[in-house]
């Protein structure tokens, strides 16, 4: 995990590198201004030599200008290094998830692919920045000002050697018995906070059933068991406090007894007094870097689960790659499937697809049709190879999909899908998805094939118009239209229209369809419809069920042969027979 | 006018933390201050020790200072235990309130939340109010836990020590204060700063968030154009500016810390000369103990020069905490002080059988409902039965002021009668099933409910009396069955699984992997569309309300099996008052009366039959020469 995310470092491993480096220095000067201090103190003391006091004095903030200087640069560098990783682990995500099949997609929720760039590299930044800035000043302090407290104190020293590991171990202690309970609790809060988003978004049927009490005391159970796990995690962790000021105070006790009565019975050969007084001022260096060392590893535990989830994405091998030497060109509209079967994944049981044996020539309208789940859009999905089949193979243009550079394919075969979207930008902006270079005429052109030129002239800016997130400030219908000339705009030589006209009126739907007919003939067409008017006209149409293609045929022998056409023309039909009469 | 704004909110956090801990806040400041009061006292021993040492070193007679040495140390260890176990009891206590407010906050925002009108949801946006419970209270939880204590321990520390400062000597009180009015000066310029671009950081990952969100609910789009070249540039360009933003405001929050370590330093230093020149100078002292100035001052003087400095840097460190955690308690008192849904029903749906003298009232459940009607004028109560008749006259309505969305509404809706409502998206159909159990108000007209006004009805008793099934389906986290049973919490399992049957969904139910005992989580996510909704429908019939309002229910259910859900509802509905809103016309033709919507107008009214005979607009719809969406 940690070699995974240290890729992302790249460009900003120098400041990483001097961080530390300068750090160091300003560890340093933080541990010999104490020492310039107590020989300042003995100045003073010793009787006052003004010349001496400025002398030092100039040094001291001499000493302090570097100390700042080195401390201002640490910060600086260490901010770079460490917004740098996160800009980098961000880009990173999103380039990996921008490689990803759509096998890849599936496995991940849209949410966890969102919180893993938000939140937990956020948590990885800080934790980083913490590494970086204080790993290595607390270890060196504790070493510096360790060596320090021998050469100044001597013998009496020896009982930083006994109180050291006494709190190394407790602090150990607590941080092993709280980790796993910070792990718990985490996953619990996460659980509180999205049924909180589950009642959000649920708030019309909590408040259409009267269910605001029963709602509050399931929050309020949930949250009182959050509550006491946290507060058992932070008492524990509240030890961290009091344990660090036992051992100080012990020292000090510990130090100024023995201390006083070691200079006093030397008369001040073993140790003096400006010893003693340093002696103080170390042993509390040495044992707030313990407790620093010991909230960095808190927080990088934390900080790990953040790292993995990260990590995890990261390590995502896309299940579909480029061949070596990819094909670059689509001959025609063929596709032939020979024997395909599929499944979503290895794992699974089930083939969603099982023995499709088909044969579309460049050119023909091909109409599929079935109920919810007979795998209409699986089979159309393995066309464009956004899906690899599983067993058998699938030519399109006389060779099969795996050989094609997977853009020139899905360049040549468009798909304009069930679930579609349109994103934040105008009109125009969007349907450029289809084409970069397309004009304003051939905008229009394939607007105007898509019957949604008619509805686009209306809104006061025209093709200029702003369309909102998701699209939410046009109709269904005229989403579907703009989705259809998107695709249309690629000029492919296959199009595939999944469910694309379910909001659109049955009049309009079916001059889309002539205009296709007349402006593209070339193109081989594919159109699953819940409607049987939708693909009435077809050269061909296929009857979907339950994975396996049922019946292929024309509208009329479809109705003379097949049950299941005839039932779903049947049940569309009864009221066009009742306007009859 | 902002600070005295902030003032307010801290003063209204302390009341809301004492409201919860009555003794336990005081005890907590109590040892705050204590531990704070007492930690600055052992300094002052520890120079009495070393001045003992110093007068007497040369003599080596250890005997003759040992009890002066000895009580010195052990008054000192006397004080340290003392703060020890302040310190231990605060921390302990600390770790309790903070979790504890911060549950009790969640719970009163929760339950708060629960009675806020729909309106709030409709104009919210979902993220803002979830960020609430997560980022606000994290905020808030830094400045409980660590800011509030930091800040109150170094107050005091500050105080005390400024005082013992001024007991020994004022000349050198100056110069420190001095020096901690330019850190202070500091901390505002940089620290400020900081703040500044923390907020403006905070707005850049905002805006970053949408960005991600939006291309990663688009991701199969983005694949299917082969546009990820381009996405990756908007992206970057977003990614890029995020990163200046963070690291400017980290860069300040980092080196505010140096800066003020070493003007402690240098004040330090300045001190130290100050003190010689007073010394060398021999400057009268102006002081509280009237003690002359002498080495035993400027030395103490030293130490408490860098506890002063050390805590101004202590307080520099929480700057960004309480300035984003005041942002965020703000919010969250916004939250709490939301206007709740008003009710002033006073009429109530309760269960009767029939008695000797017609209706009367029981406790338990019979299946006969009566709305039970207190009159205020003379004290007596009318008992109504329940029928499901629902009269709407000249109703007018607006979302917003000036912006009307119904205008003149009139429907008559008798007991077993299916009404449906068929018009453009943004025609008002919606909105006025929204008025119907009452999520908004009517601006002007009357609806009435077997006879009542339902503005007396008493809202719960309204909703308990009104089942609605909607397009966009939630389900919570739990077992199938649990989703089932949200309709009426106290169904036994036989009625629920009967439910399921009669709306359909038993079929599919019966398929999961775990039956009715299937654990269902982010809304049923992996169920399909088609199949959310039959449990919705299920989770509507369970709970067996008098009248029913379906909006486009069955949208996501392919025809052939809405044929088998078409069955399920027409048992479903048998006897029952429905209001049907739906996409597909077949679904609204055997309706009693369909009423055709215009732009919050009704233009058609009549049954299928009388409506194709008028071939007005209802007819081009039905033809296929309109689109309905």
């Amino acid at each position: 995990m940690i070699r995974q995310l240290a890729k992302s470092i790249r460009e900003y491993k120098k400041p990483a590198i001097l961080t530390p480096i300068l750090v160091s220095g300003e560890v340093v000067m933080e541990c010999i201004i104490p020492f310039l201090i107590a020989i300042l103190i003995n100045e003073i003391k010793a009787g006052c030599n003004m010349n001496m006091i400025v002398w030092y004095g100039i040094l001291l903030v001499c000493m302090a200008g570097l100390s700042l200087l080195f401390g201002a640069l640490a910060g600086s560098t260490c901010a770079t290094a460490s917004c740098g990783l996160a800009k980098n682990l961000r880009k990173d995500l999103f380039y990996s998830i921008q490689g990803y099949s759509f096998e890849n997609i599936d496995k991940f929720m849209t949410s966890s692919l969102v919180t893993r760039m938000t939140t937990d590299i956020t948590n990885v930044q800080n934790a980083y920045m913490m590494i970086i800035r204080t790993a290595i000043r607390a270890p060196l302090m504790l070493i510096f000002a360790f060596v320090m407290a021998f050469i100044m104190g001597g013998k009496l020293a020896w009982i930083f050697l006994i109180v050291v590991p006494i709190l190394g171990a407790g602090l150990s202690i607590v941080i092993c018995k709280t980790i796993p309970l910070f792990k718990k609790v985490f996953k619990k809060y996460d659980r509180l906070n999205s049924s909180i988003q589950e009642n959000i978004k649920g708030m019309r049927v909590v408040k259409s059933f009267v269910r605001e009490d029963y709602e509050q005391q399931k929050f309020d159970a949930a949250a009182e068991d959050v509550c006491a796990d946290f507060t058992k995690a932070e008492r524990i962790l509240a030890l961290n406090n009091p344990l660090m000021q036992f051992c100080v105070y012990t020292v000090m006790v510990f130090v100024l007894a023995f201390g006083s009565y070691l200079i006093i019975t030397t008369q001040g050969l073993a140790l003096d007094v400006g010893q003693l007084s340093a002696l103080l001022t170390y042993s509390f260096m040495m044992l707030s870097s313990l407790m620093m060392v010991s909230m960095v590893f808190v927080m990088i535990t934390m900080a790990g689960e953040s790292g993995k989830r990260i990590a995890e994405v990261l390590s995502e091998k896309s299940t579909l790659s480029n061949p070596e030497n990819p094909v670059y060109e689509v001959k025609d509209g063929s596709i032939s499937f020979d024997h395909v079967n599929f499944k979503y994944s290895k794992e699974a049981k089930r083939m969603v697809l099982s023995d499709i044996d088909l044969h579309i020539r460049s050119g023909e309208t091909i109409g599929i049709i079935g109920g919810t789940g007979s795998s209409k859009s699986s089979l159309v999905q393995l066309i464009p190879r956004l899906y690899d089949v599983t067993e058998g193979s699938l030519k399109v243009g006389g060779r099969d999909v795996r050989e094609y550079d997977l853009e020139t394919l899905r360049n040549q075969v468009a798909v304009v899908l069930q679930k579609n979207i349109l994103f934040s930008g105008t009109i125009k902006e969007n349907l450029r998805w289809g084409n970069k270079e397309a004009t304003d005429e051939e905008l229009v052109h394939a607007c105007k094939l898509s019957c949604a030129d008619e509805f686009i002239s209306g809104f006061p800016d025209g093709y200029d118009t702003y369309i909102e997130q998701g699209g939410a400030n046009v109709s269904g219908g005229q989403k579907q239209r703009l989705c259809i000339a998107r695709a249309l705009l690629k000029k492919p030589k296959i199009l595939i229209l999944d469910d694309s006209t379910s909001a659109v009126d049955t009049k309009t739907d079916a001059r889309i369809r002539k205009a296709m007919k007349e402006y593209i003939p070339e193109t081989t067409k594919i159109i699953i419809a819940q409607r049987t008017a939708s693909v009435e006209d077809a050269d061909r149409i296929i009857v979907m069920d339950g994975g396996r293609i049922n019946a292929i045929g024309t509208h009329d022998e479809l109705l003379k042969t097949n049950a299941i056409y005839r039932e779903i023309y049947t049940s569309q039909n009864k009221e066009g027979d009742q306007l009859g009469e | 006018m902002v600070s005295e704004n902030k003032k307010g909110i801290v003063g209204r956090l302390l009341k809301t933390m004492l409201s919860f801990y009555p003794v336990m806040l005081p005890i907590t400041i109590a040892c705050i201050i204590f531990n704070a009061v007492i930690s600055s006292v052992p300094s002052i021993f520890m120079q009495n020790i070393i001045a003992v040492v110093e007068e007497s070193w040369k003599s080596g007679d250890w005997s003759a200072v040992s009890s002066k040495i000895i009580t010195f140390v052990m008054i000192l260890a006397i004080f340290y235990l003392l703060s020890l176990a302040a310190g231990f009891a605060f921390n302990q206590l600390m770790a309790i309130i903070t979790q504890g407010t911060l549950k009790k906050m969640r719970e009163k925002m929760f339950n708060g939340m629960q009675r806020l009108p729909i309106k709030y949801f409709d104009t919210n946006n979902h993220g803002d109010i979830m960020s609430y419970y997560t980022n606000d209270i994290d905020t808030l939880r830094q400045m409980i836990s660590q800011s509030f204590p930091q800040l109150l321990a170094s107050g005091v520390m500050v105080f005390t020590v400024f005082c013992i400062m001024v007991y020994y000597c004022v000349w050198l009180t100056i110069v420190v204060v001095l020096g901690v009015f330019l850190m202070l000066m500091i901390t505002k310029k940089v620290g400020g700063g900081s703040a500044k671009f923390f907020l403006r950081q905070q707005s850049e990952l905002g805006k970053t968030e949408g960005f991600i969100e939006e291309m990663m609910n688009g991701q199969k789009v983005i694949k299917v154009f082969c546009h990820e070249e381009e996405s990756k540039a908007d992206f970057d360009r977003l990614n890029d500016t995020l990163f200046e933003e963070s690291r400017k405001a980290n860069q300040y929050a980092n080196i505010l810390g140096p800066i003020l370590n070493n003007i402690g330093n240098v004040l330090y230093v300045v001190v130290a000369i100050v003190g010689g020149l007073l010394l060398l100078g021999n400057v009268p002292n102006v002081s509280v103990s009237g003690l002359a100035i002498g080495i035993s001052i400027v030395v103490p003087f030293l130490n408490m020069t860098k506890q002063f400095a050390g805590n101004i840097n202590q307080v520099s460190h929480q700057i960004n905490a309480i300035v984003m955690g005041l942002a965020g308690t703000q919010r969250i008192f916004g939250l709490m002080d939301e206007q709740p849904e008003q009710d002033d029903g006073y009429v109530m749906l309760v269960n009767a059988r029939e008695g000797e003298n017609g209706l009367e009232e029981c406790e338990q459940r019979t299946g006969t409902w009566v709305w039970k009607h207190p009159h205020q004028a003379d004290g007596s109560v009318t008992y109504t039965k329940l029928e499901g008749d629902v009269q709407l006259f000249d109703v007018d309505f607006a979302y917003e002021e000036g912006k009307p969305v119904l205008h003149n509404i009139s429907i008559s809706a008798k007991p077993g009668q299916k009404v449906a409502f068929v018009g453009a998206t943004g025609a008002g159909k919606t909105t006025i099933t929204n008025l119907l159990n009452r999520f908004y108000d009517i601006a002007d007209g009357k609806i009435r409910y077997d006879g009542i006004n339902i503005n007396k009805i008493r809202k719960a008793d309204l909703r308990h009396s009104l089942g609605i099934v909607l397009q966009d389906t939630n389900l919570f986290t739990g077992t199938v069955m649990d989703n089932i049973r949200y309709g009426r919490l106290d169904a036994t399992d036989e009625e629920c699984i009967a439910a399921a049957k009669l709306s359909g969904a038993d079929d599919f139910i019966t398929r999961l992997p775990d039956g009715y005992a299937t654990f269902l989580t982010g809304n049923g996510a992996n169920l399909s569309q088609g199949q959310r909704q039959l449990l919705s429908i299920a989770r509507v019939a369970v709970a067996d309300p008098p009248v029913m309002i379906l909006d486009e229910a069955t949208s996501s259910i392919d025809t052939r099996t809405e044929a088998i859900v078409q069955r399920g509802m027409d048992a479903l509905m048998e006897g029952r008052t429905v209001f049907v809103i739906a996409h597909r016309l077949s679904t609204v033709k055997n309706s009693d009366v369909i009423l055709v919507l215009d732009h919050g107008r009704i233009i058609e009214r009549g049954n299928h039959e009388q409506l194709l005979a008028q071939k007005g607009q209802y007819y081009q719809l039905y033809t296929g020469a309109f689109e309905l969406e």
